[in-house]
């Protein structure tokens, strides 16, 4: 498969970053190399055996939607049961999991209960964001910030650094404005500068954050009004992973040294930007819907910048 | 006397007067009272105009939560599941905007006039 080597000023062409979203449908293995991204296809795998013996991984799932019982999946609950199974039983066990938000439904306790129960059953430890699901309790987030606020600012936003890699946990779905996308707000740009402020800039970052960090389809709300902000803030890093959900859908974008990655949801498909009237679940004929969730594998290699993403279905 | 051989017929004319009443006293609000459906994240109509005192209906037929939210703060619903309903009597005359407070490129306007 092609590498990308795109044009002298590091541009990715709209092409090619079609190409990749088609190539991260059928399960590519990316992996970034002193800044210049490269995409394997699945003979390369064998390098990602080699980072990951060399390395660690960690693990991403997103949008469960605990309490979702509509046609698009009846039994939501289940298919994060199956989720959790896979992680448990892969060869390589990850270092964490995050939780890129959208934990719930509709924010009520025994939806929190019954994801904690589940997720926290395998024995991980998890660092959650919240999604715009996860903040609809009658206290308004209250509900969010009492299971998983411990430690944090602001509305739940965070960081944390494992063997070299500085990992920002951000909140962008509260404070929302009319007509306005995913928003992030002064006061936690504020804190991401001074936050970064120390680190070099040989380090590898990963931010993650519900919303997309990109305007992968604005029509329908998906990105950030304010991303373009923490992007700037980013810039000097030679390795930027940014990992986000939201959409319930695989999409890729290589932007400079950033790559911008989203996983599938455990609970239900959306439609692909613009294919339908509206981005609400997908239902899919029967047999076809765990081809469509799914979790995403990120193998970080020691002493190097390159991270390499896997993502796999639950088919 | 009429009433007491009656006394069900009496009790239902009594009560039909007690419901007029009541009616009559609430605002504006009927089996067909202004409804903004939710559907396909959008609001339909995107635009309504009703009178002071009209009682407004929003119902989510999404199978995703909305939040009906005044872009001035001045009304604001819980996060509706499918087929909730908020209901919203707009007293004040005026330009009324709102939008989604879980997806706010939905937007819409309620314009209230005599």
């Amino acid at each position: 498969m092609t590498h990308h080597h795109d044009d002298d000023n590091g541009h990715i062409s709209r092409r090619h970053a079609l190409e990749c979203m088609i190539w991260a449908g059928t399960g590519v293995l990316w992996t970034i190399s002193g800044g210049i991204p490269v995409s394997l296809n699945l003979l390369g795998a064998a390098q990602a055996a080699e980072a990951m013996a060399t390395g660690f991984t960690f693990l991403q799932i997103s949008d469960s939607h605990i309490g979702f019982d509509k046609a698009a999946n009846p039994h939501a609950i289940d298919t994060l049961k199956e989720a959790m199974g896979k992680i448990q039983a892969l060869p390589q066990k990850p270092a964490f999991m995050i939780h890129t938000g959208d934990i719930t439904h509709l924010s009520k306790p025994a939806q929190f209960d019954n994801a904690a129960e589940i997720i926290g059953g395998a024995g991980f430890d998890v660092h959650y964001v919240p999604g715009e699901h996860d903040l609809i309790d009658d206290g308004n987030g209250k509900a969010y910030l009492d299971r998983y606020g411990k430690g944090t600012r602001g509305a739940g936003w965070y960081s944390f650094d494992q063997n070299g890699v500085h990992f920002v946990a951000l909140v962008n779905v509260v404070n929302l404005k009319a007509g306005g996308l995913g928003n992030l707000g002064a006061e936690q740009l504020a804190w991401l500068a001074d936050d970064l402020k120390a680190l070099s800039a040989s380090t590898p970052i990963v931010v993650f954050a519900h919303i997309p960090l990109w305007a992968v389809y604005p029509e329908w709300g998906w990105g950030t009004d304010d991303a373009a902000q923490a992007l700037g803030l980013l810039k000097r890093f030679g390795s930027v992973t940014v990992l986000n959900g939201h959409i319930h859908q695989i999409m890729q974008k290589v932007e400079g040294n950033v790559t911008f990655h989203t996983a599938r949801s455990t609970a239900f498909p959306q439609p692909a930007p613009g294919t339908a009237a509206s981005p609400g679940p997908m239902t899919v004929p029967a047999g076809q819907l765990r081809g469509l969730l799914g979790t995403s594998s990120v193998t970080v290699k020691q002493g190097g910048q390159d991270l390499a993403i896997i993502d796999s279905t639950l088919a | 006397m009429l009433c007491i051989r009656l006394p069900a017929r009496h009790m239902a004319a009594i009560l039909t007067a007690f419901t007029l009443t009541t009616a009559t006293c609430q605002p504006l609000r009927a089996a067909d009272a202004p409804m903004v459906k939710i559907e396909n994240f959008a609001f339909t109509p995107p635009e309504l105009r009703v009178k002071p005192g009209t009682t407004v209906i929003f119902r989510n037929d999404d199978d995703i939560p909305h939040q009906v939210v005044a872009n001035d703060s001045s009304f604001r619903s819980k996060a509706l599941d499918t087929g909730d309903t908020y209901e919203f009597t707009f007293t004040k005359a005026g330009d009324f905007a709102y939008f989604c407070g879980l997806h706010p490129h939905m937007q819409g306007k309620i314009t209230v006039a005599p």
